[in-house]
Parts: C-alpha cells; sequence; structure tokens
C-alpha cells in the first residue's frame, strides 16, 4: 500500500483542509453547546442557593406563611403537608407498580398482554401531569365536593406508578436465571421464589427507581392544584385541603410581595436540596447494585 | 463426515476394548448399607407443607390485577375526561378545536388560541433544544475526555430534576428581566425586520416560554440520544475511521446515520414534555388567549389554560370545555408519546428504562 | 433413602420440537444412574422432566407416567411437593448472591417456612459435611457470601444446599462441566459417596465420568433412549450399533 493506483485521485489539499476545518468546528460546536446547557443548570443552582440561602432562617421550617403585609412567616406546613401527600403517595404507588413490574418480568414474558401493559406504561409516563390533575378532581373532588390531601396522593400515586413498574421489570430481568431455578428446584413455591429471591436480589435496582419515581413527583404542582389546593394553615385530615411546598413556591412565586418571592425562594432551595438528596441516594445505591452485580 | 466414518464389524457379544478404560475404573456397587433411620423431622416438615398451588395462583393473580391497573388507569383518565366534557363536547362539537372564541361571561369557547400556542412554544423549543441536546450528546460519546463524561451527564441529569414551579420562579425573577431589558430589545434591533419580533415586549410572552422549556426538554433528549448513540456498536465506528475519515464524518456517517431513527424518536419524546408542561410555561407566558405572529406576544397553552383558569371557572360550560381542552391535551400526548416509544424501543431494545 | 423411579412412555416437547419419544426405564434406587448422549439429545430434558422442572417454560409439555416410589409425579402432588423431594444440581453452580453461605444452604428449609435453628443448624452441618465442604468453610458460614467462594466450592455449597432437604433423589445435570479438574473429581468422589443414600441421575458429556461413578448408564439420541443397561455392559458390550459408535468416539 505504498503506491495509490493511478485513477484515483490524490486528494487535494483544499479538500483535506476543508474537512479538517468541518471536524474542528463540530468539535468546537458540540463543546460551546454542552457549556450553554450546563449553563442555565449553574445559573439556577447559583441564584437558587443566594436568594434562597439568605432569606432561610429557623422561622422558615417551624412557622407556618404569615398574612399578607406582615414579616416572617414559614413554610412549615407546607414542608409537612408535602410529606403527608408523597406518603400517601408511595404507599399506594410503591406496591402496585412493583406488583405490576414483577407481573411483566416473572409471568408475562413474551407474552402479547405483557407486551401492551409495559407500551403502556411508558405512554402513560408521558401523560402530562396537569391532566392528571384534572382526572382526579373529575373522579374524587367532584364527587366529595372538597379538595383533600388524598386526591392529591392519589393523583401522584398514579404518576408514580409507570415509573416504577418500568424500573422494577428491567430490574428483575437482570437476576440470572439460574437463581430462580435454584430456588424451584428446591421445592420454593414460585411467588415465594419471586419475593425472597427475584425481588431480593434486585432491590438495590428497584429501591433506585422508586427513589427517582419519588424524587420526581416530590416537585409536581399542577397535579395537585386542583386536588390539595393548598392550605394557610396546618391541617393533618386526609379528606382536607393540605398545604405542600411545591404549591407554596407557586403561589409565592405570582403574589406581589417582596417577603413572599423570598420565602417562594426558600422553599425552592428547601425542595431541591431535597431531590437532590433522593438523586445522590439513587446512585449510591446503583453503584452498589452494579458493583454486587458483577461479583 | 459419515462418508469417512471408520467402522469395524464386530461379532455380537465379543467384548470391546476401550483402551482408555481399565476395567478397574469402573464404579463398584455402592459400600456398606448405611443404618437405616426413622423419618427424619426436615422430611417430616416438608411433607406436611401444602401443594403451594392456591398460594402461587393467588399471587399470580394479585400481580396481574395490578398490571392491568395501568391499563384501567390509562382509560379511566379517557372516559372521565369525556363524560365531564360532554356538555362542551356537544355544544361545540368538532368546531371546538377550530374556534378563536374564549370568552366565559357569553359562554362562547373555542380551542384553537391554545392550540396555536401550545404548537408555538413546543415548536420554538424543540428549535433551540435540538441542536444543542445532539450537541451535548455528540459531545460525551465522542469527544469528551473520560473522567468529565460522568459528572458531566450527571449535571445533565440534574437538570431533569428540577421541579418545573422552580424552573418557573426562575424564569419569572432572571429570564423575564433579561428578555425585556437586554434580550428583547436586541432581538428587536436586529430581527424585527423579520416581523416575529413586534409589538410591546413585557418580558412574558411565547419566546420566553419558549426558551424556558427548551431548557426543561435538553436533558431528556441529550440523555436519551447519548443512549442511542452509545448503543452503535464501536465496530460501526471503527470501519469508518479505518476508511480515513475524520472524527466528524465518523460521527456522522458511523454514528448519526445509524441511529437517526431513535434520535427522532427521543425528540417526539421531548416535544411529549414540551406540549404538556404546565407549571414554569403558565408562570412567563402571558395567559391571554391570542394567535399572532410575535414572539413577544402574551399567549396562552392547553396546559397553562387549565392552571390559570381551572379552579375560577365558574358555570358548567367553562369547566367543561377546560376539561375537554384537557381531553385533547391526553390524546396528543399519548399518540406522540407512542410513536416516540415505538421509535426509541426499535433501536434500544433492552436498554434500562429511563425516566422521561 | 432413596426410591427407585419408573419412567412408562415419557414423551415431552418444547414448542413443536419432540424432544423426547417414548422413554420407558426404571432407575434403581440408592444407585447412580448416568445418561450420556451427544448436546441436544434429550437427557437434560429427561431429568428435567422427572422433577418436573421443564414445565417452567410455558412452551414446554410432557406426557406419560413417572413413579418415584409409590408416588405419581404427574398425578399425585403439584411440582412443588415433588421438587422437595427430588434435590437438583444444575450445569452451572447457581448460589443465591444475597446469601451467606449458611443461608443458601439452609435455603431450601428456610424458603419453605421451617424456622426451627438446631436443627437448621445440624442440617446446614451434616449437609456440607456430606458435600465434603464443611472443613473449608465452617469459620465463616454466616459471614461471607455464597457468590465469594471458588467454582468448585460452590458447585458442592449447591450440593450442600440439595442435601439439606434430605431429598430422596439427587438429579445432577452435568454438575462438572464448568469446573477444572481437581473439582471435578471432588465432585465425582461425592457422588461416589452419596449413592447408598440416595437414589442419583447424573447427566454427563463425559463417558469417562460416567463409567467412573455410575452403576447403569443409559444412552440418549435425538430424543430417543437408544439402550439402558449396567454401565460395565454399556461401555464393554453395547447392543446397539449407535451406542457403540458413540462410545468409542466415532460418531459423526
Amino acid at each position: 500500500m505504498n503506491k495509490l493506483p493511478m485513477n484515483q485521485p490524490k486528494p487535494s489539499a483544499i479538500n483535506t483542509l476543508r474537512r479538517q476545518g468541518m471536524n474542528h468546528l463540530v468539535t468546537v460546536l458540540s463543546v460551546l453547546s454542552t457549556i450553554l446547557v450546563l449553563a442555565p443548570l449553574v445559573a439556577i443552582l447559583v441564584y437558587l442557593i443566594y436568594k434562597g440561602a439568605s432569606s432561610l432562617n429557623l422561622a422558615f421550617f417551624t412557622h407556618i406563611p404569615a398574612p399578607v403585609g406582615e414579616p416572617g412567616g414559614g413554610m412549615a406546613n407546607s414542608i409537612v403537608g408535602s410529606g403527608v401527600i408523597l406518603l400517601l403517595a408511595s404507599l399506594m404507588g410503591i406496591p402496585i407498580g412493583i406488583a405490576a413490574g414483577i407481573y411483566l418480568a416473572e409471568f408475562g414474558r413474551g407474552r402479547l398482554l405483557a407486551n401492551a401493559i409495559r407500551f403502556t406504561a411508558d405512554v402513560l409516563n408521558g401523560v402530562p401531569s396537569i391532566v392528571m390533575g384534572i382526572s382526579i378532581y373529575s373522579l374524587i373532588v367532584m364527587r366529595q365536593k372538597h379538595f383533600s390531601a388524598l386526591a392529591g396522593g392519589v393523583a401522584l400515586a398514579i404518576m408514580m406508578v409507570p415509573t416504577i413498574t418500568r424500573t422494577t421489570e428491567e430490574m428483575l430481568a437482570t437476576v440470572p436465571h439460574a437463581i430462580r431455578e435454584a430456588a424451584l428446584g428446591l421445592g420454593v413455591p414460585k411467588w415465594r421464589t419471586v419475593l425472597s429471591i427475584s425481588l431480593r436480589t434486585a432491590s438495590p435496582g428497584i429501591i433506585t427507581g422508586c427513589m427517582l419515581a419519588f424524587a420526581r413527583v416530590a416537585g409536581e404542582t399542577a397535579p395537585l392544584l386542583f386536588t390539595a389546593l393548598g392550605n394557610q394553615f396546618w391541617s393533618f385530615k386526609l379528606n382536607e385541603p393540605i398545604a405542600a411546598l411545591p404549591l407554596q413556591i407557586y403561589v409565592y412565586a405570582i403574589s406581589p410581595y417582596d417577603e413572599w418571592h423570598r420565602l417562594a425562594w426558600a422553599g425552592s432551595l428547601v425542595l431541591i436540596v431535597m431531590i437532590m438528596i433522593a438523586v445522590t441516594l439513587v446512585r449510591i445505591f446503583a453503584n452498589r447494585g452494579v458493583l454486587k452485580g458483577a461479583s | 463426515m459419515s462418508l469417512t466414518r471408520m467402522t469395524t464389524e464386530r461379532e455380537p457379544g465379543t467384548p470391546l476394548t476401550l483402551p482408555s478404560l481399565a476395567p478397574a475404573q469402573f464404579a463398584a456397587p455402592p459400600g456398606p448399607e448405611p443404618v437405616e433411620a426413622g423419618p427424619s423431622p426436615i422430611r417430616e416438615f416438608l411433607s406436611k407443607r401444602g401443594s403451594g398451588r392456591f398460594a402461587d395462583s393467588s399471587f399470580a393473580a394479585v400481580m396481574l390485577v395490578c398490571a392491568l391497573s395501568i391499563f384501567a388507569i390509562v382509560l379511566f383518565i379517557f372516559f372521565i375526561l369525556i363524560s365531564r366534557s360532554k356538555l362542551s363536547l356537544t355544544a361545540f362539537g368538532w368546531k371546538f378545536f377550530t374556534r378563536e372564541a374564549w370568552d366565559p361571561v357569553a359562554g362562547d369557547f373555542g380551542a384553537l388560541p391554545f392550540i396555536f400556542g401550545t404548537l408555538a412554544s413546543s415548536f420554538l423549543a424543540l428549535l433551540m433544544a435540538v441542536p444543542l441536546a445532539l450537541g451535548v450528546a455528540i459531545f460525551l460519546t465522542e469527544l469528551c475526555p473520560r473522567p468529565l463524561r460522568a459528572p458531566i451527564s450527571f449535571l445533565t441529569e440534574l437538570l431533569a430534576a428540577i421541579p418545573s414551579v422552580v424552573y418557573g420562579l426562575w424564569a419569572v425573577f432572571v429570564l423575564v428581566p433579561i428578555m425585556r431589558d437586554n434580550l428583547g430589545p436586541f432581538l428587536y434591533k436586529t430581527l424585527g425586520w423579520t416581523g416575529f419580533f413586534e409589538g410591546s415586549n413585557f418580558g412574558v410572552g411565547l419566546l420566553t416560554a419558549g426558551i424556558i422549556l427548551a431548557i426543561m426538554i435538553l436533558p431528556i433528549i441529550s440523555s436519551l440520544t447519548r443512549d442511542i448513540m452509545t448503543a452503535v456498536p464501536n465496530s460501526q465506528r471503527e470501519g469508518v475511521l479505518a476508511l480515513g475519515a475524520t472524527r466528524w464524518e465518523m460521527i456522522r456517517t458511523g454514528v448519526l446515520r445509524n441511529s437517526r431513527i431513535g434520535i427522532v424518536g427521543a425528540v417526539m419524546l421531548g416535544l411529549g414534555r414540551a406540549l404538556g408542561e404546565t407549571m414554569a410555561v403558565t408562570m412567563v407566558i402571558g395567559n391571554h388567549p391570542n394567535i399572532g405572529k410575535s414572539l413577544f406576544a402574551p399567549a396562552n397553552t392547553l396546559a397553562s389554560v387549565i392552571a390559570g383558569e381551572f379552579s375560577e371557572a365558574t358555570g358548567d360550560l367553562y369547566l367543561s370545555a377546560l376539561i375537554e381542552i384537557g381531553l385533547a391535551l391526553f390524546l396528543v400526548t399519548i399518540v406522540v408519546n407512542a410513536i416516540a416509544r415505538l421509535m426509541v424501543w426499535a433501536v434500544t431494545r433492552g436498554a434500562p428504562a429511563r425516566v422521561a | 433413602m432413596g426410591v427407585g423411579i419408573q419412567v412408562e412412555n415419557l414423551n415431552a416437547w418444547y414448542g413443536n420440537t419432540h424432544t423426547l419419544q417414548d422413554i420407558n426405564l426404571h432407575i434403581p434406587a440408592n444407585h447412580a444412574t448416568a445418561l450420556i448422549g451427544p448436546s441436544g439429545c434429550g437427557k437434560s430434558t429427561f431429568v428435567r422432566c422427572l422433577n418436573r422442572m421443564h414445565e417452567t417454560n410455558p412452551i414446554a409439555r410432557a406426557t406419560g407416567t413417572i413413579r418415584m416410589g409409590d408416588l405419581d409425579v404427574y398425578k399425585d402432588a403439584s411440582p412443588v411437593e415433588i421438587r422437595r423431594r427430588v434435590g437438583m444440581v444444575f450445569q452451572r453452580p447457581n448460589p443465591f448472591p444475597t446469601m451467606s453461605i449458611y443461608d443458601n444452604v439452609a435455603s431450601g428449609l428456610k424458603l419453605n417456612g421451617f424456622r426451627n435453628r438446631r436443627i437448621l443448624d445440624e442440617t446446614v452441618e451434616r449437609s456440607l459435611k456430606q458435600a465434603a465442604l464443611w472443613e473449608e468453610v465452617k469459620d465463616d458460614l454466616k459471614k461471607k457470601s455464597g457468590a465469594s467462594l471458588s467454582g468448585g466450592q460452590q458447585q458442592r455449597m449447591c450440593i450442600a444446599r440439595a442435601l439439606a432437604v434430605d431429598p430422596e433423589v439427587l438429579l445432577m445435570d452435568e454438575p462438572a462441566s464448568a469446573l477444572d479438574p481437581v473439582s471435578t473429581s471432588k465432585i465425582e468422589d461425592l457422588i461416589f459417596q452419596l449413592k447408598s443414600q440416595y437414589t442419583i441421575v447424573i447427566v454427563t458429556h463425559n463417558m469417562q465420568q460416567a463409567a467412573r461413578v455410575a452403576e447403569n448408564t443409559g444412552f440418549f439420541l435425538n430424543g430417543k433412549l437408544v439402550e439402558f443397561d449396567s454401565t460395565h455392559k454399556i461401555f464393554t458390550n453395547p447392543r446397539d450399533k449407535r451406542t457403540e459408535d458413540y462410545i468409542t468416539g466415532r460418531f459423526g
């Protein structure tokens, strides 16, 4: 290969230059776009920490909102309210999601029904959260004639199900078939094999999926607008309107008062920190899971 | 094979000679008989355990019911939205989607301004997000130094973890002033002749909504595109590089061409998200039913009109019209997501599920 | 103590493939029986029919009669009950990765709801001794994961796990095919020890192994049992031409 065939044109210098130039241009462009994408993230985080941290104080975590015009006040009831709604949502969404994932991975392999359910779950995952909100409003709030924490919990639970279902299925699929056979061969019933062997082996990944679903709905506002509604006071009853952190941030953000804007920033910072903690825990779990799978 | 196989004829009954197996190697009969014990407690316990048939079939049934509940959820949303929007469905019929009127006082409703607002803001968002997302994905899969890869993809995924309402808050207090005081006037001066940047600029409007949407859908598109591009086998890259291609030519012919269906699917998933995105858009779009050429003008989307007016909707027809808008949003996002999923599935079959 | 197994007119299918055709044989109690044949001949399917493991694959089915002692495997009991009486060792060691050595061995009892700690302790020790693994692992029974052992140790742990439920029959599906020669010979020694107490059926593609451990040998070809006889007879004076071709290595 030390001679080019006669009939093949020699690459011209200009052509090479053009190709090299194009190559460099694309490299620069892709680096630039990465910077452009990361810039808003950094901007948002920096601004959030700057604005939020300066408005955070102990009262934020211990007080309920102050009336208009009065300084001070906090979001204690919103933080607790978010906790209540998320607990309700997790209690409903996580078991159903995991069970559906178990069906897809352990009972439905290769069946048409399972494929249809898998596809529906993926599509449901993309249904806008506001649609969930008005559906649950139509189902629960219109019937009961009042807004409630329960309605908010159901709306968020429905949003958690498809994510958890799909992660559970994917994680169960990584459990080697030989391990299931070992348990079945010992005369362990299938239900016990699924719960004690498959599910337990896949548990790091499944926990990851649940945390991701949790983190995702923790910041949701739209499904709560017409279900949980929000509340300026303490409320622990499931059939009454309840405050939630994202709702309160929204109300304060579009209000005309500076004091409330400050609280909105503080609330956002708290919300983000809570979600970040969840996501970071997920990362740690996921990494542990990977190591376990390799051994 | 059978032709070359050697066969030796052998008289029936004569022993075979197997050089590798001396007779001493054959298994001897088992050693001394073990002492016979009574039935062990283990054998006794296990023989008393049930057949497990009932537990197994009820377990399978419960799992199936939970899986079917996913169907039930989708069907339930569909039917409840239809039944609650009947009033508006019968009052306006299909014309609902082509009427421009939105007059709660007169009870006259049409969804066209919101359809326009949704499509325009989503289109703007895709216009900005797709090239950037492709750039990021190319950078992460093909160019990025290895130690930087994990932190950068972690950061882009963090973008996806920020709640919509926080994006909205940031947009209201940072993006809107920038639009009003810097970017808006600049665009008017340089591109005002196109007619897209006309009218008074308050900082809120279609363009601002498009920008915040672009920021929000970027991580979805880029992380999915990255997964799809990673799924392209290295042999494809090496094959193109071996022909003397530059890195860009390798990316274009070896990677992008092989993953284009998946990338289109990822873009569609981003579109599905943009169409239904509510809070951040509601906070910056201006909330005015309006169809116009100017990107500075306030508008309203299907999702934002529900968020903004649902709780104040007085009168059954008003509420019903808003629910019909929700129904339209539901159906459109289902179709967009279904097409997108099929496209992504076609490329990354078996790759892990992603929160999108 | 083991029981004999009587197989009559056993037929098995995977989808439309007829993998076992009219199998009839008697496997004597408390002896080792080897099943040999080229890969894909149906010998693995056959042992999986014995404890109804083949049913775990939704496209598989089987007809015929299998009697284990006085129990009709396909009529008198559920698959779960059959498998509790029949231990199975698989081709590759398959320890439960999340469990300690102790829990791995005790799993057949624990997962079936057995709670007596004293008997569990005794059983784990007894089974590990039977599997000749006790001395190697007795110090970190509960500390080490079952997956942290070497391949040969894992397989012996899987044998201990199968023995812990006190089975009557022990099925081994090419138990040494994934192991090195030293581990293989340990497994063979083990089979030799165990066959006085259990009815052992071992699938192997290694003819020397069959000759070393089994009193009886069956030769499978294309889903049919070509010949079944004492190992000595099969290897020195087979009745069938195809058996002879196979054991003398003249097979396609």
